[in-house]
């Protein structure tokens, strides 16, 4: 085995520091500064696949679920309760999810505790027809009273009025529990089966998000979610802000702007190095060292007295409080929660480029691979109306071709990243800073 | 009258829509299965193999309607279908040269296969997109109804109407010669022979003279064939968008699983189950309750069992009940 030169990671780290430092410099701070807080927040969600693929073996296609679970957690803490919407149904839809939660634990009871027969098959029947009725009789009431609240502006239940920043370790343990009920099912799937178990549980709770308004207002989005950092406007009237701005010789609107970003950024510079450090000692742990012998050969790992199935669950679950943490934060930064965002080509996959690309296993890699991955991301899209515009430079003017092509370059990033996987897999398969 | 109304009532919105969606998604999940039998992983990237065959019939088929060229009352998408397929396989032959060979070379195991895949269908993705764009693109002509609801009515002196698309019949049609063809493929000629043999045994294959080489490039040329077909199917039925086919990777690796990897029976069954499970839990009963209860009992909701957002979340249901009961499917698939 080869060792990795000591300087290879901050070469690497330093080389997307410059094309980040290129992009304040060449483009504008502001965009750099949007470049480095998203590549901090998909630097956790590279973190928490790292944690299952890279750790334990764990093939989860369903990163967006939990990103999204963490953006809901962010309505449910830190929204208004809307009051009318709860007097009006509010109760009603609690005593119709208890129900629902009911009939499904009476099925399972009924399931294991009666000997199979047919006498068990019908019992299973009617329990499951008829609390299914039920539940949507009572759910279905509640449901039409909140969501006729006020539609345009609530017809949801509201959060908990909590701050902004507890919805992150909220978005962490609501994406744990949702881990812990997958988990408990799908877990015992081989990787492939698993993986498109996980791919459809993963589009289950976007779908439910998006259609049950009575949650988070579904396709309508919750907007104006509150924020941890102080607001632009404000900055803008307070003297004071004025003053400094205009000491560093900044005009207050750019500096503002810039003000709230560097916010953001030590905010989720915060949670990313506790997030890292708590992974580094994990990884050198020795439950660390199991998880990686269970990786490499569960048969042998569960001769020696592992118990490979509890450690899966417990790493499925850590890793998608992380994903969930992530999910939550990017929801704080957008200020909003918009269901239909949540595309799995963009939220599942380009997550595992970043994991692969960076190097499986390795904490630091993911990191770099989460910042790496981000920044291409952003900036193949000019690039890519460059480099079209160069080739079509040539084309006379209006030509049907030329137009469509300039048009197209909006889709080079999804080639790119392809072709960046490909790549990196065929070439440097451990990814650009390896496992050690 | 009132049961025979029901009757229609219910073939008209869900017998007849589930059995083209099921032919559809049968296709691509025998597609699936065949990789996964053959080649021994999932690949994640036929939904954009499906995408970009389809693209090639469409613009094939455009190039017929400027020249002309129709085989009406047919829509001209089947005459393109014969180059369409040639131009995906040519393309899924072109991958497996370029990406997959290394990985088979090496013996790389099964899962980094699907993260391969996982670049590949980026890579078709994007392509797609960048050739066609991503707006929905309608190719069908010819004509558009075997049987009218108007002619249905006049025929039979019912109330309710049914309505056969051109494209539905086409497509169950098609499904039935395709699977005729591929059992009969893969029973009674040497090559369907080497390729089941390769499936089962790589090794003993292997042994007595096989060549893995040529096992591989056959599957890729029928699989390459089955996403065209099925994909150009889906496109005359509904509409050709690239994103929609993304998103069909996921009832059909249902159905495949549903019916077992690696069974190319399972493949077909699956698509079906999974076909009118959607169409059924998704379906607003009354109309057909209206005609079947006595009056004073008829529903007065739309007796939905859930909401048609909600349709791939029946097909996982079902796939993770079928995963819990009989791990390997109905019709036991492998596991590699």
């Amino acid at each position: 085995m080869n060792q990795m030169s000591k300087y290879r990671a901050p070469f690497l780290f330093g080389l997307v520091a410059v094309a980040i430092l290129g992009t304040g410099f060449l483009q504008s701070w502001n965009s750099a500064l949007l470049i480095v807080n998203m590549g901090l927040v998909s630097a956790v969600m590279a973190l928490g696949v790292n944690l299952q693929w890279g750790f334990a073996g764990l093939f989860n296609v369903g990163v967006v679920g939990f990103l999204a679970l963490g953006g809901l957690a962010t309505v449910l803490t830190s929204m208004p309760p809307v009051a009318e919407a709860w007097s009006a149904g509010g109760l009603r839809i609690l005593a119709g999810l208890a129900l629902g939660a009911a009939t499904l634990t009476l099925a399972v009871i009924t399931f294991k505790h009666m000997q199979k027969s047919r006498t068990r098959t019908a019992a299973l029947l009617v329990i499951l027809v008829g609390g299914f009725f039920l539940f949507r009789f009572v759910f279905d009431g509640g449901v039409a009273a909140v969501e006729a609240v006020n539609p345009a502006a609530t017809g949801y239940l509201g959060g908990l009025g909590l701050p902004v920043l507890l919805a992150w370790p909220m978005g962490g343990v609501l994406a744990a529990g949702a881990a812990w009920l997958i988990g408990k099912t799908a877990l015992g799937l081989r990787s492939d089966y698993l993986a498109i178990a996980t791919l459809g549980i993963a589009e289950i709770i976007i779908a439910v998000m998006k259609n049950e308004d009575w949650l988070a207002r579904g396709v309508k989005n919750v907007i104006g979610l509150p924020r941890p950092v102080p607001y632009e406007v404000d900055l803008q009237s307070d003297p004071a802000f004025v003053a400094s701005a205009a000491n560093l010789g900044i005009d207050p609107v750019t500096a503002s702007t810039l003000y709230v970003k560097l916010g953001y950024m030590a905010l989720f510079t915060v949670v990313l190095l506790i997030l890292f450090w708590m992974a580094q000692r994990a990884l050198h742990s020795p439950w660390g060292r199991m998880m990686r012998a269970i990786r490499d050969n569960e048969v042998a790992a569960n001769a020696m007295g592992k118990d490979v199935t509890a450690r899966h669950l417990q790493v499925f679950i850590l890793g998608s409080a992380v994903c969930g943490i992530a999910g939550a934060m990017m929801t704080t930064l957008d200020g909003q929660l918009t269901p239909g965002s949540y595309q799995p080509l963009r939220y599942t996959f380009l997550i595992w480029v970043m994991v692969i690309v960076g190097g499986s296993g390795n904490n630091l890699g993911s990191i770099l691979g989460g910042m790496l991955i981000w920044f291409l991301w952003v900036q193949v899209e000019p690039m890519g109306h460059f480099l079209l515009g160069l080739i079509t430079a040539g084309m006379a003017d209006g030509s049907a071709l030329k137009s469509h092509l300039l048009d197209s370059a909006a889709h080079m990033r999804l080639l790119t990243m392809g072709l960046i996987l490909l790549l990196v897999l065929r070439f440097s398969p451990r990814g650009l800073i390896p496992e050690e | 009258m009132d049961f025979l109304n029901a009757v229609v009532a219910l073939s008209n919105y869900v017998v007849v829509p589930a059995m083209a969606y099921g032919s559809q998604l049968a296709l691509g999940a025998l597609g699936v299965t065949l990789i996964y039998g053959i080649l021994r992983f999932s690949n994640f990237a036929h939904g954009d193999t499906m995408a970009f065959g389809t693209m090639a019939v469409v613009m094939v088929t455009w190039a017929f309607q400027a020249m002309g060229v129709s085989i009406a009352p047919l829509p001209t998408a089947l005459l393109a279908l014969p180059f369409g397929i040639a131009i995906c396989a040519a393309l899924v032959l072109g991958t497996d040269r370029l990406v997959y060979r290394f990985y088979r070379a090496q013996k790389a195991k099964p899962v980094i296969l699907v993260i391969v895949s996982m670049g590949v269908m980026f890579v078709l993705n994007g392509l797609v997109r960048f050739i066609i764009g991503v707006d929905d693109q309608r190719f069908g002509d010819g004509a558009r109804l075997i049987l009218s609801a108007r002619d249905f009515k006049k025929m039979t002196g019912l109330d309710e109407g049914l309505v056969i698309k051109t494209s539905q019949g086409l497509t169950v049609l098609t499904a039935v010669i395709v699977v005729a063809w591929l059992y009969w493929f893969l029973t009674h000629t040497r090559s369907g022979k080497s390729m089941r043999a390769y499936s089962d045994n790589e090794d003993l294959a292997l042994l007595s003279g096989i060549n893995p080489e040529r096992v591989v490039m056959i599957t890729w040329i029928i699989v390459a064939a089955l996403a065209t077909i099925a994909g150009t199917l889906y496109g005359l039925d509904k509409s050709f968008k690239p994103f929609t086919y993304f998103q069909l990777l996921l009832p059909i690796f249902a159905a495949a699983i549903v019916g077992g990897l690696g069974s190319p029976l399972g493949a077909i069954a699956g698509g079906f189950v999974i076909a009118f499970s959607e169409v059924t839990v998704t379906y607003a009963w009354k109309k057909v309750l209206v005609y079947l209860l006595p009056e004073g009992l008829e529903p007065t909701g739309l007796v939905q069992l859930l909401s048609t957002d909600y349709k791939f979340a029946v097909s996982f249901v079902i796939l993770l009940i079928v995963l819990l009961f009989r791990p390997t499917g109905l019709f036991a698939g492998k596991s590699v």
